[in-house]
């Protein structure tokens, strides 16, 4: 079983973090991962993303331009990658962010309208975060305890300030009911 | 560290030259190979090394001279321009027969170019780095855990033979994260011969070494070339590295290396699925070059295809290897640009006569 995931959005938001955490737990529970970010001027401030592929085989191909699972974080990534998602893939949409609604009925859109619900709550920059707590209800990938738990791990201990806060984000997200 | 760690290629691989001993880098920066340098300023000064940004990447190559001329494991890194600067340095160390590890972590080109990744350099890589009859050892990692494990086998070859090597890497490789195993970093750790020729000082103990590569005289010149060309040879002999992937029963052979292979390797697994009979090579070695394995699968496959990301550089490589036996087609694209597996799989589908 392979999925790709492709995250996307402004350099800033957390794209990165959040690929990074899923490839992060998938080596930590023995599958195959790649993370490949896009690098360069669009890390500042323009449309950043990162493909993340976790397979139980050899992972070829580092880039997804078909991806299982888009997370779209900005208008424009919306509508850059919203046509290539696979067919019966998912969508997940930070609707507080993109207008839009997908037209596709091949595949299954999710909205959750993540940066409202991070400034809301006391979570500036933490939408990533949200956004990861849905991914996980939706796409059941990993087992949220676990999960949790190798992402508080990954907080340097400099920023141990921060972990009751992704520990919030990510239960926001979790128990978000569309 | 033990177990898997996720790590950029740019940062496993200096990591793994600290554990193969070299902690002497001289770098200037450049995308996308600067986080490799920015390791190196972190972790160096806390083992007892030197990590310098020197004043432009043509002095940092004259300072990895320097230092690889005292003996000790010294290296350097950029990107496409920043290698075509250190042209110079690198022909005056392999005129001065003096190991080093310097890394390409490719850009598109020409000029200045692009900062995505690219295959852009392997004529410069394998060819010409430089003025004069001159070799590079030059390796091709194709995953973050080969840029470890091929960093130690890049200077106990350059130690032995007493010859620059080079990782020729790609922006791909540099930037993304891959699970890397370090216990692997040391693994096929060899016994290289003491530096006797090293100029560190000797306290008027034994007659002095000179490190030089100016010979006026042309016997001298080119009694030097010669038995350089004997290393070449030995290096061709010895150190030739590839992998085999389903060539066996293939009726076309793919030759890719680097970033490009892992690609090819997901068009041959759907390839496969439609019963096409397509396998690869895949060099690792880029000079010397794995002529013999190239040879051998011309003897069963009836067509070779070169993916590459860039302009067809290989394609001369793999019909020299085959005498040009079998018809060698290319695909690839260039200036930073990445195909997709679907891509080579269409061109796999033409080769097979537009059968499915």
């Amino acid at each position: 079983m392979t999925t790709n995931f492709l995250l996307s959005g402004f350099g800033g938001q957390g794209i990165l973090f959040a690929g990074k955490q899923l490839a992060k737990t998938g080596m930590d529970t023995g599958l195959n991962v790649s993370w490949l970010p896009s690098y360069g001027p669009e890390m500042r401030g323009g449309a950043a993303n990162c493909s993340v592929i976790i397979s139980d085989k050899e992972i070829g191909s580092p880039i997804v331009t078909t991806p299982d699972v888009l997370v779209a974080l900005n208008l424009p990534s919306f509508l850059k990658f919203e046509s290539a998602i696979k067919a019966g893939g998912t969508l997940i949409s930070d609707s507080a962010m993109i207008p839009e609604k997908s037209a596709r009925t091949d595949i299954n859109a999710y909205y959750i309208p993540a940066t409202k619900m991070a400034s809301e709550n006391g979570l500036d920059g933490l939408a990533n975060v949200i956004i990861l707590g849905y991914l996980l209800k939706i796409t059941k990938i990993f087992d949220y305890e676990m999960f949790l738990d190798h992402m508080i791990k990954g907080i340097p201990p400099h920023k141990a300030a921060l972990i009751d806060k992704n520990r919030v984000a990510l239960s926001l997200g979790y128990n978000y009911n569309e | 560290m033990s177990g898997k760690v996720l790590m950029k290629g740019n940062e496993a691989l200096a990591e793994a030259a600290i554990r193969n001993g070299c902690i002497h880098f001289f770098g200037y920066p450049i995308t996308p190979q600067t986080e490799l340098a920015e390791y190196m300023a972190k972790r160096l000064p806390k083992v007892g090394g030197l990590c310098l940004q020197a004043e432009s990447e043509i002095a940092a190559i004259n300072m990895v001279l320097g230092a690889a001329a005292s003996g000790v494991r010294a290296m350097t890194s950029s990107s496409s321009p920043g290698i075509s600067l250190k042209s110079e340095g690198i022909s005056y160390m392999v005129g001065s027969d003096l190991p080093c590890l310097i890394c390409n972590v490719q850009r598109g080109g020409p000029g200045l170019g692009g900062i995505q990744p690219s295959q852009q350099d392997y004529y410069q890589a394998t060819k010409a780095n430089g003025h004069g009859d001159l070799h590079l050892f030059v390796v091709a990692p194709a995953s973050v855990q080969e840029m470890v494990t091929l960093v130690g086998r890049a200077f106990d070859v350059a130690d032995t033979y007493r010859t620059p090597a080079m990782i020729l890497a790609d922006g791909a490789l540099g930037q993304m994260m891959e699970p890397v195993d370090f216990d692997t970093a040391l693994a096929g750790k060899r016994e290289v011969p003491e530096k006797t020729w090293a100029t560190c000082g000797h306290e008027g103990k034994r007659k002095k070494n000179i490190i030089n590569s100016l010979f006026i005289n042309p016997d001298e010149l080119e009694k030097s070339v010669l038995e350089r060309e004997e290393r070449y040879k030995l290096i061709e002999k010895n150190e030739v590295l590839w992998e085999e992937y389903l060539v066996d029963d293939a009726d076309i052979v793919i030759v890719s290396y680097g970033i490009s292979a892992r690609i090819c390797k997901s068009a041959i697994e759907m390839a496969r699925a439609e019963g096409i009979k397509v396998g690869m090579i895949r060099p690792i070695t880029l000079w010397p070059y794995p002529k013999a394995a190239l040879a051998k699968a011309a003897n069963t496959a009836s067509k070779f295809l070169v993916v590459e990301l860039n302009m067809g550089q290989m394609v001369d490589d793999v019909k020299v290897a085959i005498d040009c036996r079998r018809p060698v087609s290319f695909f690839g694209r260039t200036g930073g640009m990445l195909p997709t597996a679907d891509d080579v799989l269409a061109e796999i589908r033409k080769l097979n006569g537009g059968k499915q």
